[in-house]
């Protein structure tokens, strides 16, 4: 088990690595650095000025270079400009003192500087992540019951009407996609259109206090499409619970339906959806970043929105190492949770 | 000429019919329900004559109405539209209306569906379908929008206006709104689904969106079925070392955030490096692999045949596929740009490129695991004793053997990607911003969502169903494949 653990975690670290790596090229390719410059220099700036100022700031170095000096393995750069200025990555463009460490990447907890919102990556994040996480608590508080109940209730007795409506229910949830059952809870319920304006459209005062009204419908939207899932799964681990030789037995033993269902099969059907559940939290990420741009609240996936639109490379280097790590960390815990949940599963 | 009410002439008779019909049916189907859970399990009971007896009881007796009351919905709503069809325009309001402009729709789903009843039994699998209700709503869902675009891309019958077209005064306005005077004598009077934000109509906005999803989302499944199904076989038959690699590289692209890589790859200035273009030379190359190693396997015993076969798959495909991806625009020229007839403009290609990009990993993954499971089976064994070629084994015998999951994997997968683009359209990536698809007019109508709902809830509802129609499909196709 532990070498299991280990092995994971260093396929983790290989991927975020490359996924880092990735992205880091991606947002450092020509074009993109040269709207960069424009917006943080001015507009009117000739090509030869935007080249002096990429060179001044260091972008302009090799690839793996610079994404080492991000990462902390180089020696950050102390570049004299072509201005007479010398800028140094780890003094934030000013010139070098004494105290100036040689290395100021991530690894030493060096986020860097976001463009856009003119703060540290490190002072933004924890406060659009602390948002993020109550959206993601409700909704998984409104997702993961539901979804249990209705598989559980669809697959306790297959082929059943209660079944065939729930799966149908299931279905169509799983048809909504965020950004059109948003949309329609929105002009249902938060528009005057058929006069049933009971909650608020835009939930961009929950940020200080969170009530029912603002936060109902950013939690149903990312719910619904989740729901439908999870339901499908549970059901499908139910049904095959339920078609299992000691559900037989207990039946032909006379114990009643609900006791089978409830102290037999309830337990081992929900092995399955664990696993699912917590894949489907990278899933969450993506409904996260439509709803908070759709509901203008303002959290982890607004800020993703807002530094990939502005090709703000090092809060979008943040963002992605937070959602990478959340991705894997997910899939760790589902796979070692099903190991633990499952004792008939055993790894060598 | 007047402003259109929704119902017209029917508010007073057909329309409440319906409603309360709908109502009832739709109570009967909670107490159903409801009652479900407390009733003793159903056990078939048959007659002496060997026929079922029907179902006594309350429960039995509600089943049987409410089966009743579906068959009384689904009359109305047939004597709606060809009723609508005979009365004067104006007279039908705006239902009417929009159900006359799709009549040619209507027409082609009942012939589709006359003949596939008919010939159910002799039509395999895509004739089975038809032995499930969820599978022909499916059915029905999807082919009401492929026939809409059909008509609306070859024949430009459906839509009222020109989606790009705009009426002053009409900004912003409510289903039914009358065009002011002043145009010309053949012009459709009404904006059936009311205004946009830049006054056009929209209506005529979403049915055109339906082509571009209809272009882009099936043909982007194909691209990825070939990608997966390429790379997918080799893993999970030969494992080992290839397997590790190819399975690392799935995992990688699938632990990106869907939104973030869109964001990265689908932008301008990625399209002015070229990169799209590369990356469509790398995915596009897959379907000739497929399709040559494919009839190589199997005839390359037979020279002449083989070489005949090949000939003919493989130089039109590789000369659609110089074509497009040869871009004079872009850095990757490696045609001569006289001959170079097919050019998808950088928008789309882009938007393409990408939606394979993501949805090949999760294919990759489903056909390796089929692989791997059916390489054990005795069939295959019975291919390598015979000495056949490892491709042969791997596209003739695992393959066809894998198509059930496969095929419905495919119907969820064309609505996944359909998802995607309205993703993408929603963030305003990729297809310029005019474009009618369903994602942009929803991104359009979402920035004044709390002040006129009207203009975005037309294109979620069309998003939604055809989703929900290949869902369903996929659903009746994997009940019906399972029943064999």
């Amino acid at each position: 088990m532990g070498l299991f653990i280990l092995r994971r975690l260093g396929v983790m670290v290989l991927t975020a690595i490359c996924l880092t790596f990735i992205v880091f090229w991606l947002t450092n390719l020509y074009p993109k650095l040269e709207v960069l410059a424009k917006t943080q220099g001015n507009f009117r700036m000739s090509d030869e000025a935007v080249i002096s100022y990429l060179g001044n700031r260091g972008y302009t170095q090799a690839l793996p270079v610079k994404y080492g000096q991000w990462l902390g393995v180089v020696p950050g750069y102390i570049i004299e400009g072509s201005d007479g200025e010398i800028r140094s990555k780890c003094e934030r463009n000013s010139p070098p003192t004494d105290e100036t460490p040689t290395f100021c990447g991530i690894i030493q907890g060096n986020w860097g500087f976001s463009t856009v919102a003119k703060e540290d990556v490190a002072d933004v994040l924890p406060t659009r992540l602390g948002n993020t996480g109550k959206l993601m608590f409700w909704v998984l508080m409104v997702m993961v019951p539901g979804a249990l109940i209705i598989g559980v209730l669809a697959g306790m007795r297959e082929g059943s009407r209660t079944d065939r409506s729930l799966s149908t229910v299931s279905i169509i949830a799983t048809a909504t996609p965020e950004y059109v059952s948003g949309v329609i809870l929105i002009a249902l319920f938060a528009t005057p259109l058929f006069g049933m304006q009971y909650f608020k459209g835009t939930a961009t005062s929950a940020m200080d206090n969170i009530t029912f009204n603002n936060f109902f419908l950013p939690v149903m939207t990312i719910a619904i499409y989740g729901m439908g899932y999870i339901a499908r799964m549970t059901r499908a681990s139910m049904t095959e619970i339920m078609t299992a030789q000691y559900v037989r037995t207990a039946r032909l033993k006379g114990v009643s339906f609900a006791n089978i269902v409830i102290k037999h099969a309830l337990r081992n059907a929900l092995i399955a959806p664990f696993t699912v559940i917590m894949l489907q939290v990278p899933w969450l990420l993506n409904g996260v970043v439509i709803v908070e741009t759709l509901f203008n609240y303002k959290g982890f996936g607004w800020e993703l929105v807002r530094a990939a639109s502005n090709n703000d490379i090092e809060m979008l280097l943040g963002v992605s190492v937070i959602s990478v790590i959340v991705v894997l960390m997910t899939q760790l815990i589902s796979d070692i949770g099903y190991v633990f949940l499952n004792p008939r599963i055993r790894i060598s | 000429m007047e402003e259109l009410s929704w119902t017209g002439s029917f508010a007073s008779t057909l329309i409440p019919a319906i409603m309360i019909a709908f109502a009832i049916f739709l109570i009967g189907i909670i107490l159903q329900l409801v009652m479900g859970f407390f009733a003793s399990e159903v056990k078939l009971q048959s007659n002496t004559d060997g026929t079922l007896k029907s179902r006594g009881g309350l429960q039995g007796q509600l089943e049987k109405i409410n089966t009743q009351l579906f068959m009384l919905i689904v009359l109305i709503g047939a004597a709606i539209i060809v009723v609508s069809w005979f009365m004067p325009y104006g007279k039908a309001g705006i239902l009417g209306e929009i159900i006359k402009r799709f009549m040619p729709v209507w027409i082609a789903l009942i012939v589709t569906f006359a003949v596939s009843i008919f010939f159910k039994r002799k039509l395999g699998l895509y004739g089975k379908l038809f032995d499930s209700t969820i599978g022909m709503i499916g059915f029905a869902l999807v082919m009401f929008w492929v026939f809409t675009s059909i008509f609306v891309g070859f024949f430009d019958l459906i839509a009222t206006h020109d989606p790009l077209q705009q009426i002053s005064g009409i900004k912003n306005k409510t289903p039914g709104f009358l065009v002011p005077d002043g145009q010309e004598a053949n012009f459709f009077p009404h904006y059936l689904l009311g205004g946009d934000n830049l006054a056009r109509d929209i209506f005529s906005r979403v049915v055109h969106g339906s082509v571009i999803v209809m272009l882009i989302a099936p043909l982007a499944t194909v691209f990825a079925f070939m990608v997966g199904i390429t790379l997918g076989l080799p893993a999970g038959y030969y494992g080992g070392k290839l397997d590790t690699i190819l399975s690392f590289l799935a995992n990688l692209i699938l632990a990106f955030p869907v939104i973030l890589l869109f964001y990265l790859l689908v932008t301008p200035e990625i399209v002015a490096t070229g990169l799209p273009n590369y990356m469509g030379a790398f995915l596009f190359i897959f379907p000739l692999i497929f399709c040559g190693v494919l009839i190589n396997s199997r005839y390359k015993t037979q020279g002449k045949k083989n070489i005949l076969y090949l000939s003919i798959v493989l130089v039109p495909l590789a000369l659609i596929y110089l074509m497009v991806i040869s871009d004079n625009a872009s850095p990757l020229v490696i045609w001569p740009s006289k001959l170079d007839f097919i050019t998808i403009p950088s928008g789309i290609l882009v938007v393409f490129v990408s939606v394979v990009f993501v949805n090949s990993p999760t294919v990759f993954r489903i056909v390796r695991g089929l692989a791997l499971d059916i390489k054990t089976r005795d069939y295959v064994a019975a291919a390598q004793t015979r000495g056949e070629g490892t491709w042969y084994i791997m596209l003739w015998e695992i393959l066809p053997n894998a198509r059930g999951p496969l095929i419905v994997d495919f119907c969820l997968r064309i609505g996944y990607t359909t998802i995607l683009l309205g993703t993408l359209g929603f963030f305003g990536l990729g297809l310029p911003p005019e474009s009618p698809d369903w994602g942009s007019t929803i991104n359009e109508g979402r920035k004044l969502l709390l002040i006129y709902a009207h203009p975005a809830l037309p294109p979620a509802m069309a998003l939604l169903s055809l989703v929900l129609g290949l869902n369903l499909l996929a659903d009746g196709l994997r009940e019906e494949s399972l029943k064999d």
